[in-house]
């Protein structure tokens, strides 16, 4: 009998805020709606608002990510203001591709994750716990990604142990990739690539990093229509977070206003056609 | 068969109720200090990591006296409602008085049906933009809570504590005061002069969190070089 009530003490414990849900509160999961299956001939999946490229890069002493501003519904812009880049917790940021409103509640569920468990451990989740933590939930949508409905998370936070800023990739099964110096993901995310093979260095300065992140999702909007360039005209600039031993900071947007200018300004002084 | 002996509710609940004070008289006191910047909670706690002083929410804190794993089971549950609340509805959805009546519950259940009632007391505090709208809730073994205005004081010598720190209380309190006003409180019934730095757990609700630490969680844990540094501006 003790020890029955031992195991169930035990299993009961636990410091994952997802598990908690999945025992108590199934229905407020993000990922724990199976869609119904689709009807033969109609494979196509719900229009709804997708977003789109994430760069992220490292730096000295740690790492950046950036993020456009835009999400499209097929041929349409359904936003020019959405947020693709957000705080995970004081010493991490995700970055989002794919079906908007799943990728925000995700979002959310993660950053309540790793806040949960720092307030009933008293200590922060390593910088590899908090990757698989992720991985786990993109695992968890994995039947709706098969249906159309995917979500692509990049990862990257400071490794307080180490003393290095790191970056991590994602697959729809939740497969965990640790990447070198940058990465991209999303829609336009082969032409910023493109981009970053060119403007990256070793050990560039912070300043420098941002403005690198900017041109390369310029170039991304050049050739993706679904993903917006800097806006001159409405004042939007992407979203930018850089992450340090000092913790996550949101880039002002004064700084981003003046690399973006720099950006069509020497691409305008250029004369050129592509 | 045995043969049941009738005991009269007034005479069970008496016993229950002195059960649970003579635990918690056992424990050291806990002091909790609305001022002007923020809210000080104080625990006398030679242990770095048995926190008897917790996180619960952006702007909620949990302050604890009694048995370490009653009151933990109680904090942990804590933690669990206010984040499932917040995740479901909003943040700023998530409230000391929804937390403080769902452990008022919590301990009453208990009192009346288990076995022994919990030996614990807690105080649940909620920091607010203005000091008229902090909340400190006082909730005892028997599920009674009640609405404090100023301080807290819970645990072993608490009459003693408490008219220490009534006497020194004032709304214009900072936090610096307010930890060095609750040392004084807690010192009253020990021989020393003074507690060391180790001796005590500090941690703080800042009430301007969002300009003094940068974000919207408002509480925060002091180390001891930070709490000498606290006591030593008073001398």
């Amino acid at each position: 009998m003790q020890e029955t009530t031992a195991n169930q003490v035990a299993a009961n414990a636990t410091s994952s805020f997802t598990e908690h849900l999945q025992r108590d509160r199934p229905g407020l999961l993000p990922f724990n709606n199976p869609l119904p299956t689709p009807q033969a001939g109609s494979t196509q999946p719900p229009q709804v608002p997708h977003a789109t490229t994430i760069v992220a890069l490292t730096y000295a002493g740690g790492v950046l990510m950036a993020g456009d501003r835009r999400a499209t519904m097929g041929n349409i812009i359904a936003s020019r203001h959405i947020e693709k880049v957000f705080p995970a917790d004081q010493y991490s940021v995700l970055g989002i591709a794919g079906t908007a409103g799943i990728a925000i509640d995700i979002t959310r569920l993660f950053q309540v994750e790793l806040e949960h468990y720092e307030k009933i451990e008293g200590t922060l989740l390593s910088l590899d716990g908090k990757a698989n933590r992720l991985g786990a939930m993109i695992r968890g949508n994995l039947p709706m990604a098969l249906q159309g409905l995917a979500v692509i998370p990049l990862f990257a936070g400071f490794d307080t142990q180490a003393g290095v800023g790191r970056l991590f990739s994602y697959d729809v099964t939740g497969g965990r990739y640790e990447e070198q110096e940058h990465h991209t993901v999303g829609s336009g995310s082969m032409f910023a690539r493109g981009a970053l093979k060119k403007l990256w260095s070793p050990n560039i300065s912070e300043d420098e990093a941002i403005r690198v992140a900017v041109e390369s999702l310029y170039d991304a909007a050049d050739d993706d229509s679904a993903t917006g360039g800097p806006d001159p005209v409405r004042q939007l600039w992407p979203v930018v977070y850089t992450v340090n031993r000092a913790g996550a900071r949101r880039v002002p947007e004064a700084v981003l206003a003046e690399a973006a200018q720099r950006v069509i300004e020497s691409r305008a002084s250029a004369h050129r056609e592509s | 068969m045995t043969q049941q002996f009738y005991v009269s509710p007034e005479q069970l609940m008496k016993d229950r109720a002195d059960f649970a004070r003579k635990g918690i008289a056992r424990g050291r006191s806990v002091v909790v200090i609305s001022g002007a910047d923020g809210i000080a909670l104080v625990a006398e706690n030679p242990s770095p990591s048995l926190h008897k002083i917790g996180e619960i929410y952006d702007k909620i804190a949990f302050a604890a006296v009694g048995k370490y794993n009653e009151f933990e089971s109680l904090r942990q549950a804590g933690v669990r409602y206010a984040d499932v609340r917040g995740y479901s509805y909003d943040r700023e959805d998530v409230t000391a008085r929804g937390l403080a009546s769902v452990y008022a519950q919590s301990l009453g259940a208990v009192f009346t049906a288990e076995q022994k009632p919990f030996e614990v007391e807690l105080a649940v505090v909620e920091v607010a933009s203005r000091q008229d709208e902090d909340h400190l809730y006082r909730l005892t073994f028997d599920g009674s809570i009640a609405d404090e205005k100023g301080f807290i004081v819970m645990g072993g010598q608490a009459e003693q504590v408490s008219a220490a720190v009534e006497a020194g209380w004032q709304r214009e309190l900072d936090l610096a005061g307010a930890v060095r006003l609750a040392m004084r409180g807690l010192v009253t019934d020990k021989d020393a002069s003074a507690l060391p730095p180790s001796a005590v757990e500090v941690a703080v609700l800042h009430r301007e969190s969002e300009t003094a630490l940068g974000t919207r969680r408002a509480f925060r844990r002091l180390g001891d070089a930070e709490i000498a540094e606290l006591l030593a501006e008073g001398n």
